[in-house]
């Protein structure tokens, strides 16, 4: 095994190769350091060259995004991006994914994920206040998925309910293409005082350099490697690079490094996340332009004669990387030792830009920093799929056949329509006391109690589409971001700004990097149509296992606030007796639509464009809504079509009788109306008193008004066309196996 | 009135606390590190939070229960004083033998986050005045929530009012469905419901512990 290599060996191109690093890698160092790297530094090399670490493939491309805006304090390439929320205060979040070490150990990778991600938020001087989760796994008749779905939903438990951070939104999606290879994408936001953000700088020369934290072990040497390659089905190997997480210690680490923040005792900080020391220490005195000497015997370990190639790649948790003056060092060290952790000085900053590292007093490791953090890049062909025309193929005459209740039944069966309590409930959603709802539905809303003199609600959602995005990429893009503001607005709040997590196969192959490539213009399109900031991200490549690529599933956290504090509009039908009506276009297209995969058994069709003005008078509309203070109840229309999104509205009421009567309308396309999913569409229940000044607004705001039908108290849901009855089902029935259907795995 | 809430390494509803009872209850709040072996004077009830206090480790709340702070906690209880933990803080209470009884994992063996209707089960100084059989909602959110107690214990409880409120459905296959429970006194209150956290959001059902508490210490001075 590579750790029974001597640190000081002189690598070879083949150690090289072994490590991940290719030929033409191997070249260019050896040119830039005028010699071969020796075994600890090619581990260096190997880390910070991972896609994981450099984005050698996806830098040119995210460069694309808009990422500047007024309220905008950091933007992506720190630990997390920050926003201006106004008062003195401001938000950081950010977005990572954990998807190759959740599906070798489901538990630990997940737990891991979410302990990454929030130390990312404190590292900025933020306390965190909020997670969520994106999810994808595969299909339910995959025989992993049921453990997976267990062991990852149980390891974001573990970890964010113990941590004392509230779990307060997040989407699962289920789909066959991610059978081998699950996401587990886990977003953080937190709050901070504008004037005590911290940022991962070695500055100051003579400064120490001080690490704190849990002890350093073999476990996750390698980890960022891992995950920048594809995976082949004999995952057991990889068990070791997988990380063990202890929320305990992580809770103590974010105390005591908020305290020493407070205290104003340190100059700059950074976590030890994938390439552990390695990368902290280097990004850090690349961000300061200054140089570090490590001495590595200083490193606390829990375990013996641990080498310095294992020291600089271990991925244990818990763990930061700190500069302090010398004077404030043994204050620092005081807090720590409150919370019963370890700080030690292992180094300093000196003058010049290199990193020296020393063990067992011997140089291992001299390499100037430019050369280990700005990688070559990696020069990635772009095609577009053969079949993507084949991919849009309908078949119309299938479509047009069957009844309106045989297809009703069969979107019934989507597994993706389910509810999710059985899952949320796991998650402690309250701790915190700030969050006030959404935690099923839309958005997730949480009041800021942190700021007394200015009541404000900050929201979130998580969104994404990757059967429209494997059908149209720009598209995909687009609609992510787009489906999210609207989310946004459902809840009252003006969107501020997005962090992403994008994951997809293989950069090798030409098709995945146009996907990539697409995704981002759709993003950025969007976001500059919505002037919506990309403040931070990541991207997950080598999604792929054995040769199966997962649909490109780019992943949208948005966040967004309001002054004051409103009441919310529901989600659910907040009573019996409403006139329902829909806002936007009555016909929704079908390309991409969960209908097409129940009826047709493919994803296929063309997705419908996006039409970003109208998703601006649709916010617009929505913010005129908001001020009117009358209770309505309001939900989008996306996955599944406007079906399941009066059923969800109907599902989650406190009214066992709940009923609703819905009239297509006349001269529409059944199927179009019904299940269709382009956005924006919106359906709306309110009192019949409201009816014409609701639709003024809409006239005003320039969008579509269809009164669609009415909310009763019969229990039943009932369709009509042309005043005859269609179909009439009992909601109870109906809600059974939506109740139900995640039930198996829990 | 004066309250001390206790931050053990791990807890994580110390700052709700803090913030409902100051808010919500009138209470003037001093936090208290675990390594302290003294409490502040003039304290008129101490709170023991949840969170995850030594992580869970050994047993919920077995570490926490021989904290320095706890010799203090239990020579201010044997004087009279009140307690109350809640969640993880009533853990500790059971560990700390300052309440009858443990708690366990949840028969479902799984975490559960939600609010729940409680069935006030006896006229207790700290429910007051709300009278046996009426109802209450608040938040759980616990993995080893499941209150277990000898049978002829359990009697003494019921026979001697200690019995608090009880779940309405038996969401973690508690004896009896117990949620929450005093001491013989009724000066230690044990509860996993968190009051903290329906005080001025969610429901308002909080407040009424609160409440309960500002009376009990009223007819005391």
């Amino acid at each position: 095994m590579s750790h029974l290599v001597p640190d000081l060996q002189v690598s070879t191109s083949q150690m090289a190769k072994g490590l991940g690093l290719s030929g033409e890698e191997f070249e260019w160092i050896e040119k830039k350091l005028g010699r071969k790297p020796n075994f600890a530094e090619l581990g260096i090399f190997s880390a910070m060259f991972s896609e994981h670490c450099s984005y050698k493939s996806s830098r040119k491309y995210l460069k694309r995004f808009p990422t500047q805006g007024k309220r905008v304090l950091q933007g992506p390439g720190e630990n997390a991006g920050i926003l201006d929320i106004g008062g003195g205060w401001a938000v950081a979040f950010k977005m990572e994914s954990h998807n190759h070490p959740s599906f070798i150990e489901p538990h630990q990778g997940a737990a891991t994920g979410v302990g990454g991600i929030l130390r990312d938020i404190f590292t900025m001087g933020a306390r965190p206040i909020a997670l969520m989760d994106s999810l994808c796994f595969g299909s339910p008749k995959n025989d992993k998925t049921a453990s997976l779905v267990k062991g990852v939903v149980k390891g974001i438990g573990d970890y964010g309910n113990s941590v004392g951070v509230p779990t307060v939104a997040g989407q699962t999606f289920f789909h066959a293409c991610y059978n081998q290879n699950p996401l587990v994408n886990a977003f953080a936001l937190g709050i901070v005082k504008k004037d005590e953000i911290f940022k991962g700088y070695a500055s100051g020369i003579g400064n120490c350099l001080v690490y704190a934290g849990a002890k350093t072990g073999r476990d996750g040497v390698h980890g960022a490697t891992m995950s920048s390659k594809e995976f082949s089905s004999d995952e057991e190997l990889e068990r070791p690079t997988v990380q063990v997480g202890d929320p305990f210690t992580e809770k103590l680490v974010l105390e005591a490094t908020l305290e020493v923040m407070r205290a104003g005792l340190i100059v700059g900080i950074q976590d030890m996340g994938a390439a552990g020391l390695t990368s902290s220490s280097f990004e850090m005195a690349a961000r300061a332009n200054t140089g570090l000497e490590i001495d590595l015997d200083k490193v606390p370990t829990r375990e013996k004669s641990m080498s310095a190639y294992e020291l600089l790649l271990s991925e244990s948790q818990e763990r930061m990387l700190l500069v302090c003056t010398p004077e404030k060092l043994s204050r620092v060290q005081d807090i720590y030792a409150k919370w019963d952790l370890h700080a030690e000085q292992i180094g300093v900053v000196t003058v010049g830009h290199s990193v020296r590292m020393s063990k067992d007093g011997k140089q291992v490791v001299d390499l100037p920093v430019e050369v280990v953090t700005e990688p070559p890049r990696a020069e990635r062909t772009m095609m577009a799929p053969s079949d993507l025309k084949q991919r849009w193929f309908i078949d119309r005459n299938r479509l047009l056949s069957g009844s309106i209740e045989s297809k009703f039944d069969r979107h019934m069966e989507a597994f993706n329509f389910a509810n999710p309590t059985s899952l949320v409930e796991q998650f402690d959603s309250m701790v915190g006391n700030r969050t006030e709802g959404g935690t099923f539905d839309d958005a997730a809303v949480l009041r800021l109690r942190d700021i007394p003199e200015k009541p404000m609600r900050i929201a979130m959602t998580v969104d994404g589409n990757p059967r429209v995005t494997w059908l149209w990429p720009l598209e995909g893009g687009k609609r992510a971001v787009a489906e999210a503001a609207i989310n946004l607005a459902l809840k009252g709040v003006d969107p501020i700004g997005i962090t992403d997590c994008l994951n997809f196969a293989s950069p090798e192959n030409p098709e995945v990097m146009w996907q990539f490539s697409e995704t981002i213009e759709g993003i950025s399109l969007a976001c500059e149509a919505l002037g919506l900031p990309v403040i931070s991200g990541n991207v997950s490549f080598y999604n792929e296992t054995d040769g199966k690529p997962i649909y490109p599933s780019p992943m949208i956290g948005m966040v967004g606030i309001s002054e004051g504090r409103s009441k919310l509009a529901h989600t659910q039908f907040h009573s019996t007796a409403l006139e329902l009506a829909l806002i936007g276009s009555p016909e929704g297209g079908l390309g991409g639509s969960l209908f097409c995969s129940q009826w047709l058994q493919r994803d296929c069709g063309q997705p419908e464009e996006t039409d970003l003005k109208s998703i601006i008078r649709m916010l617009n509309f929505l913010s005129k809504l908001r001020s009117k203070r009358f209770d309505y109840s309001c939900h989008d229309i996306s996955d599944g079509g406007l079906i399941h999104s009066v059923l969800e509205m109907a599902f989650f009421s406190r009214f066992d009788c709940i009923g609703a009567e819905i009239s297509i309308p006349q001269e529409t396309d059944v199927d179009g109306f019904l299940f269709g999913e382009s956005i924006p569409r919106i359906v709306l229940g309110f009192d019949s008193a409201e009816a014409t000044e609701v639709e003024m607004l809409a006239n005003q705001a320039g969008v579509k008004f269809t009164p669609i039908g009415i909310v009763n108290d019969k229990g039943t849901f009932v369709l009509k066309q042309g005043g005859a009855k269609v179909l009439e089902k009992q909601m109870a029935h109906l809600k059974e196996s939506w109740n139900n259907r995640w039930r198996c795995f829990f | 009135m004066k309250a001390g809430v206790i931050t053990f390494p791990g807890s994580n509803c110390d700052d709700d606390c803090r913030y409902s009872l100051e808010k919500s209850a009138g209470f003037e709040v001093q936090s208290i590190w675990h390594k302290e072996s003294y409490l502040p004077p003039e304290l008129d009830l101490i709170v023991l939070p949840g969170g995850f206090s030594y992580g869970d480790y050994l047993r919920t709340g077995a570490m926490a229960a021989v904290s320095p702070i706890m010799a203090a906690v239990k020579e201010y209880a044997e004087k009279g004083g009140l307690v109350l933990g809640i969640c993880n803080g009533f853990q500790i209470l059971c560990e700390a033998g300052l309440l009858p009884g443990a708690l366990v994992k949840n028969q479902s063996y799984g975490f559960v986050c939600r609010d729940v209707v409680l069935e006030i089960a006896s006229s207790n100084p700290w429910t007051q005045p709300l009278t046996q059989g009426t109802f209450l909602s608040l938040p759980v959110a616990h993995g080893e929530g499941r209150y277990v107690i000898e049978p002829p214990q359990c009697q003494e409880l019921e026979e001697k009012g200690q019995i608090l409120f009880r779940y309405k459905e038996n969401i973690n296959g508690s004896t009896q469905q117990i949620a929450g429970i005093t001491n013989r006194g009724k000066n230690v209150c044990g509860m996993m419901p968190h009051p903290e956290r329906a005080s001025d959001l969610r429901s308002h059902d909080g407040l009424k512990i609160w409440n309960a508490i500002g009376a009990i210490l009223r007819e005391r001075k």
